[in-house]
């Protein structure tokens, strides 16, 4: 039996956080068939088929399939379902979108964001804000797991590509109809798989003063980021927010600044391997998991910060 | 039209939650309890859209003990024109809660179910999905603005890179995401007349409906803790410390 991995991407190249899923795919020790659904989308099936340990990728290029629905895309992969025993997608707004719909009609469990494979049915999961652990097995026939890909180290090694196996499914289009995007447009890394991760709060008391934490991030090369705080006081828009309602972030270094630590925040950002809190706050919560932190007003800190890593180059 | 809220009652999310000791779950006794915040949202989204003489009735459901009659009298304090509690002392799954879901949209006639995108015990993100895959219906998931014109739906959807936009027909399930509304806070006149609103409370054994078990608890536990870290006096320590001693820049 196999493991059917869903790739998320945008028709031209692969989300990194399939990488990440993958090496979660790899723990239950089968062949890993990467599915690419999509229209035009060929590049992203060369990309999959070479990266290492992936047994075969199938790929079904449909008009119906361009902005990914969930109804469209459900019906896909219950089509193929047989063939599975796991079914796996990244913990994405992606994956969260589409996999329950797929486990409902299957009608077989979820589990959502595993953490820890522990055996082929058994899995860790955060719940309550990332306060527990759980340990859940499922009983049925087929596992549908989306996963937390911040848990699992990205797969980088690549292969000599196997091979893409087109596949033609004609499906019963739904009546769910794609209107428009509207995306946030960044030249920095992304929030998700950035090695460094700038996070501003309240405490930067203006959309037009949380430039000073973009002008940090791009001293560090790091990506941007905010608490609920900053994004509900329209500082950035909401694609931007850390915490259990928005994306969970794990990098080698996390840098909160004018950030209480409001558990809702900490449940994103926790598990990064170094914290450093900048806040005027001796009491903020937030330097009670911090490794290093610095009080003191933002608004001369940050800036000294950034001058003193450019003088050093 | 009618409109099904499902609603859930979950510790409160300003409470510190504590783990059992024998690590069979959270501890729940004598904690405070509140609506899901999620489900606020999407009792306050059906009272707006009534208002906006989009809906008839609004019927609020919840599947637990009867201590959660108190999170459906709260739905009725918000707007709620009427309530259904399915009486059940046991937690069940996504797919189980979705399953009875099932079975109380059908009955109502409703073609919308407005419910949170998740909620803040379980943080499963699953319900909605499931219900209207077994509902065969569309689905709007992680929505911060709804237009509802002529049996169609325009809902914007938060996605990672940004917002998108779908069109759908009604019947439809649809999940709330935290910026689709500032939930008012209920009146103490809307608390009392609350109190004289129907309430119906079914056994969920009566439904006739054969539920499985799918998922076994193993345990929970605590997360694993980060030691305290120190505190820097200056902006040229911290560079120092994150360069020589965690080696992270």
């Amino acid at each position: 039996m196999s493991t059917l991995v869903i790739v998320e991407h945008d028709n031209q190249s692969m989300h990194p956080a399939t990488r990440n899923t993958l090496s979660a795919a790899l723990e239950l020790k089968q062949n890993v068939v990467l599915l690419v659904a999509g229209y035009q989308c060929q590049a992203v099936a060369e990309q999959a088929a070479a990266i290492a340990g992936v047994h075969a990728v199938w790929l079904v290029d449909n008009v119906a399939y361009e902005h990914q629905l969930a109804e469209n895309m459900a019906q896909l992969i219950i089509s193929v379902a047989d063939s599975f025993t796991s079914i796996l997608a990244p913990a994405s707004t992606f994956g969260k979108n589409i996999l329950p719909r797929v486990a409902a009609k299957l009608d077989v469990a979820q589990v959502s964001d595993v953490s820890r494979v522990l055996d082929k049915d058994t899995f860790e999961h955060p719940i309550y804000a990332g306060n527990a652990i759980e340990t859940v097995k499922t009983l049925d026939a087929i596992k549908v797991l989306t996963i937390r890909t911040t848990a699992f180290d990205s797969v980088t090694d690549s292969q000599s590509p196997c091979c893409v196996e087109r596949i033609d499914k004609s499906i019963h289009e739904s009546s769910t109809k794609f209107v428009k995007h509207e995306l946030s447009k960044s030249e920095r890394p992304d929030l998700g798989s950035a090695k460094i991760v700038v996070s501003g709060g309240r405490g930067l008391q203006s959309a037009e003063k949380f430039k000073l934490i973009e002008e940090l991030a791009d001293a560090l090369g790091a990506a941007v980021g905010a608490s609920r705080a900053a994004v509900d006081a329209g500082f950035v828009p909401n694609d931007y927010q850390v915490g259990q309602t928005g994306k969970i972030v794990a990098p080698t270094l996390y840098i909160a600044v004018g950030i209480s630590g409001a558990v809702q925040h900490l449940a994103g950002m926790k598990d990064s391997k170094v914290i450093v809190a900048i806040n005027k706050d001796e009491e903020a919560p937030i330097f009670q998991i911090a490794n290093y932190g610095l009080v003191g007003d933002l608004f001369e800190l940050v800036p000294e910060f950034i001058q003193q890593l450019k003088a050093n180059g | 039209m009618n409109i099904v809220v499902a609603v859930k009652r979950v510790i409160d999310p300003y409470v510190k939650i504590r783990i059992k000791s024998d690590h069979t779950g959270v501890e729940t006794q004598n904690i405070k309890m509140s609506m899901n915040p999620f489900d606020e949202i999407a009792i306050e989204e059906a009272v707006r859209l009534k208002e906006k003489n989009n809906a008839k009735e609004i019927i609020a459901v919840t599947i637990g003990n009867d201590a959660s009659q108190e999170t459906l009298r709260h739905a009725l304090a918000l707007g709620a024109d009427r309530a259904i509690l399915v009486r059940a002392n046991k937690n069940f799954c996504s797919l189980n809660i979705a399953k009875i879901l099932q079975n109380i949209v059908d009955k109502e006639k409703a073609e919308l179910v407005l419910m949170g995108k998740q909620s803040i015990d379980g943080d499963n993100n699953q319900t909605p999905q499931m219900l209207a895959a077994l509902l065969n219906w569309p689905q709007a998931t992680f929505v911060s603005r709804l237009i509802i014109q002529d049996k169609m739906i325009e809902a914007t959807r938060e996605i990672d890179g940004g917002l998108e936009t779908l069109a759908m027909p009604l019947p439809a399930v649809v999940s709330t995401d935290l910026r689709l509304n500032e939930p008012r806070y209920a009146s103490l006149p809307n608390i009392m007349k609350a109190k004289r609103k129907p309430l119906d409370i079914i056994e969920c054994d009566s439904l006739g409906l054969t539920l499985k078990e799918h998922i076994q608890v193993i345990s929970t536990t605590p997360p694993p803790s980060r030691s305290g870290g120190i505190k820097v006096a200056s902006v040229s320590e911290l560079l120092n410390k994150l360069k020589f001693e965690a080696k992270v820049l």
